[in-house]
C-alpha cells in the first residue's frame, strides 16, 4: 500500500479525528440554532445541513466558511467505517460498541435519505369539504385549466421552477405554448391606480394591466408566506395571445378566463398540488381550550376517509398526538384557522421507521457498554 | 457524642422543616386561613384563593410579602380579602415594582423620591453597604393611578415591538401595564368598581326582582309599567355585563344540575342569570356576605360564612376541596424553600469535613442530603397528584427535577465512596436548582395547564423525565470536575486518592449522561414523528439535547483514545455545564421554535455570568500542575 493511502488510512480509523469531527459537528449544529432566528428552520437546513460547505457573504462573495452537514456526516460515516474494519475487533466484549455505532451509521445514512425523499404538504378542509390532493407548504405551481368540457377539467400544471429558469413550455394538451416573462418568489401586489408611479407592466392581457407587482426579497422566517407572482406571455400558432400577470392564488382567488381555438381556459397560480387516490371530507373540527384562558387544550378533526376502491367510507378522528396513517401518507392535525376549518400536515416519508430502528440499536448498544462498565467497576470495587 | 451529632443535626433539621405544616406557622387568623383554601377556577384549573394570591403577588413584585402603608405586615390572603372587598385600602399598598427609571419619571417619580430615608444612624450605614434597601422599589395603585393614561398610552406603542427586540423601557411598560391590569382583573373578580354595600345590594335586587322583571317584560312589549323600577333593573343587568367582562377568575361554581363541573363563571356572568332564575346566586351572596363581614372588621361572622360556604362546596366538590385543601398546605409549607437551605447545610457540612471532624461532618452532610432529597421527593410527589401528571411539566418543575436527579445520583456516590464528595455536589446542585426553581416561578402558577401540543402523558412521562435525567447527570458530572478543581487549586488536600476518586465518578456519569441524553432525545424525536411527522426537525431545543449527547460522546471518545487525562477529562466535564446550560435555558432565549417558552431578560445575564465562570474554571484546570496548590498532595 502506497504510503499516502496508508497516512489517509491511519487519519480515517484515528479516535483523533473522531474528537475532532464531533468537535466541529457540535458548532455547526450550534451555530445553525442561532442563525435561525435570521433564517428560520427551513434556510438553516438548507444552509448548514443539507450541504457540504457553509458559505458565508463578505461583501458580494459567498466565501466558503466550514464544512456543511454532508461534508461532516460523511467523513463520520468513513471514520466509523475504517475503524471497524481495520482497528475495533469484534469481541462480546465490544459488542455494545458495534451495536451503538452499526445504529449510528443506519442513522447517519437514514437522515441523509428522508432528507432527500421526505415530502411535506398541507391539507386545509372546512366542514363539509372533500378534497383528494394536498397542497405544497411552499411550491407553487401555475394551472392552465381546460374547461371547455363541463363534465370535467383538463389541468396542465407547470411548476414554478421552469417559469424560474425562463423555460418554455409546450404541452400536447394545450393548443399554446407559455413562456415565462418573469418569476418572483415573493411580491407586494396592489391596484395600479393605487401607485401612481410604478414602472410600466410587461402584462397587456387579463387582470395584468391593472396590477402593480413589487417583488420582495424571500423571507426565510418559520412562519412567513412568501406570496410569488409571475408574468407569462401564451404564444399561438399565429401569434401572442398576450402576457398575463399571475399573483399568487391566496391573493387573487379568482382564474383569469379566456377562450382560444374554440377552447375554454383558466390560468391560477396556486400551491402545488398533489393528488392521492382517495378523498377526506371533514365532518366536525373541534377546538377546546382550558376554561377562562386562551391556551388551547385539544383541537380535533373528525374526518370521513374515502377509499379509491368505492369501499365504504369510514370515520377518523385526528387529533394532537394521533394521526392518521393511511397509503404511506400520514395526517396530522397541524393547526386550525377559524371555528369551521381545519389544516392538516401530510407527510410522505418512506424512510420513517428508520430512525426507530437505528435508535433502538444504539440504545441497546449504550445499555450493554453502560452494564459491562457498571459489572466492571462493581467486580473492582469488591475485590478492593 | 461525635456518632450521635449527625444523627442530632438531621433530627434537628427535620423538625425545623415540619414547622412550615403547623397552623400556627401562618399568622393570619384561622378565617382567613379557611377563605384561602377555597376553590376557584383560575388559567384553566381549580385551585385555592390563596395559590390566586400568592401567584398574583410573586408576578407583580417578586415576593410574597405585602406591608401596609403603616409598616404592618399581611399575609398573601389578607392582600387578596383587601383587593376583593377593601380596593380602596388595597390600592394603598405598594405591590407594583417599579425599577426603571424611565417608568418611574412616567408616574411623576425620581430614584431620589424614591430614595429611603433611615433614622438611625446604624440603618444608614446599613444602606451605605447595601446591607438594606437604598430605594422604595415598590408603588402602590394609588401613586400611579392619576398616570394610568399616560402608561397605556406608552404600553400601546411598545406592544407592536416583538419582546426581544423592546428597549428596556418598553418591556418595563410592557409588563407594568401587565401587572396593572392584572391587579384591575382581580379587585373586579367579586364586586363591581365604586361599591361600597355589595350585599345590600344584591339583597335588595333580590327583594325587588320580581316586580323588576315584570316592568321590564311590560316595558319591552310596550304596555303602561314603572318606568323607575324597569329602568333600575336594566341597569343593573348593565352593570353585570361590563362586571362579567372585567375578571377573568371564575369564583363561582357551576350549578347544582350543571353537568359540566368545569363549567364555573366569574361573578358579573352569574349574576347575569339572576334575572333567568329569578334569584341570586348562592355563592356570589356567600361572597358578598363575606366582604361585608371583612369591611365591617366582624371576624366571627366572617369565618362563619366562609365555613357555610366552604362546606356547601365540599359536599359537592369533595375531590377538588380535598386537592385545594392540600394545595394551600403545600403553599404555606413551602418545602422546596425549607429543602433549599437543608441542601445548603448539607454543603456546608461536606466542606467542613475536608478541613476539619472528617468523619462527623460528613455523615451530617450525607444525612442532610438524604433529608433534602426525601424533603424534595415529597414536594415533586405532592404536585404530580395536585396536577395528575409525571413530575416535568414546564421549565419551573425541570429544575425542580433536574435537582432532584442530580441529588438521587450523589447519594449513590456518597454511599460508595464516602468522602463527602457526593454530599458536596448534592448540596450546590440541590441549592441552585431550587435556587433557579424559585425564580423562574415568578412567571405565574407553576402548576399551569398544559398547550395540547404537549399534552400527552405518555410522551411527558418518558421523553421529557429521561432527557432531563440526562440534563441532571451531565450537570452532576461538572459539578464533580469543578469540585476537582476548586480543591485542587485553592486548598492542599485534593491528594491522588481523592482525585482519581473524583476523576472516576467523573467518567462514570458521563456514561450514564451519555446513554440518558442519548435515549432521552431518541424518545423526543419519536414523539415528534407521532405527533408532527418529523424525527428530527432541528428545533432550537432539539438541537441543544442533540449537542449535550455529541458532548458526552466527545468526552468518552477523547479518554478512549488518550486525547485527554484526568485533567483534560476535567475541563471537559466543566464545559458539559456551558452545554447543558445552553440547551436548558439559552435555547429559549432565541425566542423561537416550539420549545420556546419562558423567555427572561433576568436570565440571559445569569446564564452569560454561569458560562464565564464555567470558562474561568476551566482555564483554572489548564494552570500547570506548579501552580496548584495541591500538588503536593497529587504528586505523593
Amino acid at each position: 500500500m502506497p504510503e499516502a493511502l496508508k497516512l489517509i488510512r491511519s487519519i480515517l480509523v484515528s479516535l483523533r479525528l473522531t474528537v475532532l469531527l464531533l468537535a466541529m459537528s457540535i458548532i455547526l449544529v450550534f451555530w445553525a440554532t442561532l442563525d435561525q432566528v435570521h433564517l428560520g428552520v427551513w434556510g438553516v437546513q438548507q444552509k448548514f445541513f443539507h450541504a457540504f460547505v457553509v458559505t458565508v457573504r463578505v461583501g458580494e462573495l459567498q466565501v466558503p466558511a466550514y464544512p456543511g452537514g454532508y461534508t461532516i456526516g460523511l467523513l463520520l460515516l468513513a471514520n466509523l467505517l475504517c475503524a471497524h474494519i481495520y482497528r475495533l475487533k469484534l469481541t462480546w466484549r465490544k459488542l455494545g460498541i458495534w451495536l451503538t455505532h452499526a445504529g449510528l451509521i443506519l442513522l447517519l445514512v437514514g437522515e441523509l435519505v428522508s432528507g432527500l425523499v421526505q415530502r411535506d404538504y398541507m391539507m386545509r378542509l372546512e366542514e363539509g369539504e372533500t378534497k383528494n390532493y394536498a397542497e405544497s407548504n411552499r411550491q407553487y405551481e401555475l394551472a392552465v385549466i381546460d374547461t371547455t368540457d363541463p363534465k370535467f377539467d383538463q389541468v396542465v400544471a407547470i411548476p414554478t421552477s421552469l417559469l424560474a429558469r425562463g423555460q418554455v413550455v409546450q404541452d400536447p394538451k394545450l393548443p399554446f405554448r407559455v413562456v415565462p416573462k418573469g418569476y418572483f418568489p415573493n411580491t407586494d401586489v396592489q391596484m395600479r391606480s393605487s401607485v401612481p408611479n410604478a414602472p410600466p407592466s410587461p402584462a397587456n392581457a387579463g387582470m395584468g394591466p391593472m396590477l402593480a407587482i413589487t417583488p420582495l426579497e424571500v423571507n426565510y422566517a418559520e412562519d412567513a408566506h412568501n406570496l410569488p407572482a409571475a408574468y407569462v406571455e401564451l404564444v399561438g400558432p399565429e401569434g401572442s395571445l398576450g402576457t398575463y400577470a399571475l399573483v399568487d392564488a391566496t391573493r387573487l382567488p379568482n382564474p383569469q378566463k379566456f377562450d382560444f381555438a374554440g377552447r375554454s381556459f383558466k390560468l391560477l397560480l396556486r400551491p402545488a398540488r398533489r393528488y392521492q387516490p382517495f378523498s377526506l371530507t371533514l365532518e366536525k373540527f373541534s377546538h377546546d381550550i382550558y376554561p377562562g384562558t386562551d391556551i388551547p387544550k385539544n383541537f380535533s378533526s373528525k374526518v370521513l376517509l374515502n377509499p379509491p376502491d368505492g369501499g365504504a367510507s369510514r370515520e377518523i378522528l385526528i387529533f394532537m398526538n394521533n394521526p392518521l396513517r393511511y397509503a404511506g401518507l400520514t395526517y396530522y392535525q397541524a393547526s386550525y384557522d377559524g371555528e369551521h376549518t381545519t389544516i392538516l400536515q401530510v407527510v410522505r416519508n418512506p424512510s420513517w421507521l428508520v430512525p426507530y430502528l437505528s435508535c433502538g440499536a444504539i440504545t441497546l448498544g449504550l445499555v450493554i457498554q453502560f452494564l459491562i462498565h457498571l459489572a466492571g467497576f462493581a467486580r473492582r470495587r469488591r475485590a478492593a | 457524642m461525635s456518632r450521635r451529632l449527625p444523627l442530632l443535626i438531621v433530627v434537628v433539621a427535620l423538625l425545623w422543616s415540619l414547622t412550615g405544616l403547623l397552623p400556627t406557622s401562618v399568622p393570619q387568623p384561622e378565617g382567613v386561613t379557611k377563605f384561602g383554601r377555597l376553590p376557584v377556577l383560575s388559567e384553566g384549573r381549580v385551585k385555592p384563593l390563596d395559590s390566586v394570591a400568592r401567584s398574583t403577588l410573586l408576578v407583580m413584585q417578586g415576593r410574597q410579602r405585602v406591608e401596609k402603608p403603616d409598616g404592618q405586615e399581611i399575609t398573601p390572603d389578607e392582600w387578596l380579602l383587601d383587593v376583593l372587598f377593601r380596593p380602596e385600602a388595597a390600592d394603598t399598598y405598594k405591590v407594583f415594582v417599579v425599577d426603571n427609571v424611565d417608568v418611574l419619571s412616567l408616574i411623576g417619580k425620581s430614584e431620589d423620591s424614591q430614595r429611603i430615608h433611615y433614622e438611625k444612624t446604624s440603618q444608614q450605614l446599613a444602606a451605605i453597604l447595601d446591607i438594606v434597601p437604598t430605594t422604595q422599589r415598590r408603588v402602590s395603585f394609588t401613586e400611579i393611578m392619576p398616570y394610568l393614561a399616560q402608561i397605556e398610552a406608552q404600553e400601546k406603542l411598545a406592544e407592536p415591538v416583538e419582546a426581544q427586540n423592546r428597549t428596556h423601557f418598553q418591556s418595563a411598560v410592557v409588563q407594568l401595564a401587565t401587572n396593572l391590569a392584572h391587579y384591575l382583573r382581580l379587585r373586579r373578580a367579586v364586586m363591581p368598581d365604586g361599591t361600597t354595600d355589595f350585599l345590600g345590594e344584591l339583597l335588595n335586587l333580590q327583594e325587588h326582582l320580581s316586580e323588576g322583571i315584570e316592568a321590564v317584560r311590560l316595558k319591552e312589549a310596550n304596555q303602561p309599567h314603572d318606568e323607575a323600577k324597569a329602568l333600575a333593573m336594566l341597569d343593573e343587568g348593565q352593570k353585570f355585563v361590563s362586571m362579567a367582562e372585567a375578571t377573568d377568575l371564575l369564583a363561582i361554581p357551576p350549578e347544582d344540575d350543571d353537568p359540566d363541573a368545569n363549567d364555573w363563571h366569574n361573578t358579573g356572568h352569574a349574576l347575569l342569570e339572576t334575572f333567568g332564575k329569578g334569584f341570586v346566586n348562592p355563592a356570589v351572596l356567600a361572597y358578598a356576605g363575606m366582604g361585608y363581614a371583612w369591611r365591617q372588621d366582624q371576624p366571627a361572622k366572617f369565618e362563619h360564612i366562609v365555613d357555610l360556604y366552604g362546606a356547601s362546596l365540599a359536599k359537592r366538590f369533595g375531590p377538588q376541596v380535598r386537592k385545594t385543601t392540600v394545595e394551600t398546605y403545600f403553599n404555606a409549607a413551602e418545602p422546596f424553600y425549607a429543602c433549599m437551605l437543608v441542601y445548603l447545610a448539607a454543603f456546608l457540612f461536606a466542606v467542613l469535613s475536608w478541613l476539619r471532624w472528617p468523619e462527623t461532618s460528613r455523615r451530617a452532610a450525607a444525612g442532610l442530603v438524604v433529608l433534602g432529597w426525601v424533603m424534595a421527593t415529597a414536594g415533586i410527589a405532592t404536585r404530580m397528584w395536585l396536577e395528575g401528571r409525571p413530575p416535568v411539566t414546564n421549565l419551573y418543575s425541570s429544575a425542580l427535577f433536574i435537582g432532584w436527579g442530580s441529588v438521587a445520583l450523589c447519594i449513590v456516590l456518597e454511599a460508595i465512596y464516602k468522602d463527602g464528595i457526593g454530599a458536596a455536589a448534592a448540596g450546590v446542585i440541590g441549592f441552585a436548582t431550587l435556587l433557579i426553581a424559585h425564580h423562574l416561578a415568578l412567571a405565574g402558577d407553576t402548576l399551569e395547564m398544559m398547550r395540547a401540543v404537549l399534552d400527552s402523558n405518555f410522551w411527558l412521562a418518558t421523553h421529557v423525565v429521561v432527557v432531563t435525567t440526562g440534563y441532571a447527570s451531565t450537570f452532576l458530572a461538572g459539578m464533580l470536575a469543578v469540585i476537582y478543581v476548586v480543591r485542587g487549586v485553592f486548598t492542599r488536600n485534593l491528594d491522588k486518592a481523592t482525585a482519581d476518586a473524583i476523576a472516576r465518578m467523573i467518567y462514570g456519569i458521563v456514561c450514564f449522561a451519555t446513554l440518558f441524553s442519548f435515549v432521552g432525545t431518541t424518545l423526543g424525536g419519536i414523539w415528534a414523528d407521532q405527533s408532527w411527522g418529523r424525527f428530527w426537525g432541528w428545533d432550537p431545543k432539539e438541537n441543544g439535547a442533540l449537542i449535550i449527547v455529541v458532548w458526552n460522546a466527545l468526552i468518552l471518545h477523547a479518554r478512549w483514545g488518550g486525547l485527554v487525562r484526568q485533567r483534560g477529562l476535567v475541563a471537559l466535564a466543566i464545559f458539559g455545564n456551558v452545554v447543558t446550560s445552553w440547551s436548558w435555558f439559552g435555547t429559549n432565549m432565541l425566542g423561537i421554535g416550539l420549545h420556546s417558552y419562558g423567555f427572561t431578560e433576568a436570565a440571559f445575564w445569569w446564564l452569560s455570568g454561569f458560562i464565564v465562570l464555567q470558562l474561568a474554571l476551566i482555564g483554572l484546570a489548564n494552570l500547570p500542575l506548579a501552580r496548584w496548590r495541591s500538588r503536593a498532595a497529587l504528586q505523593a
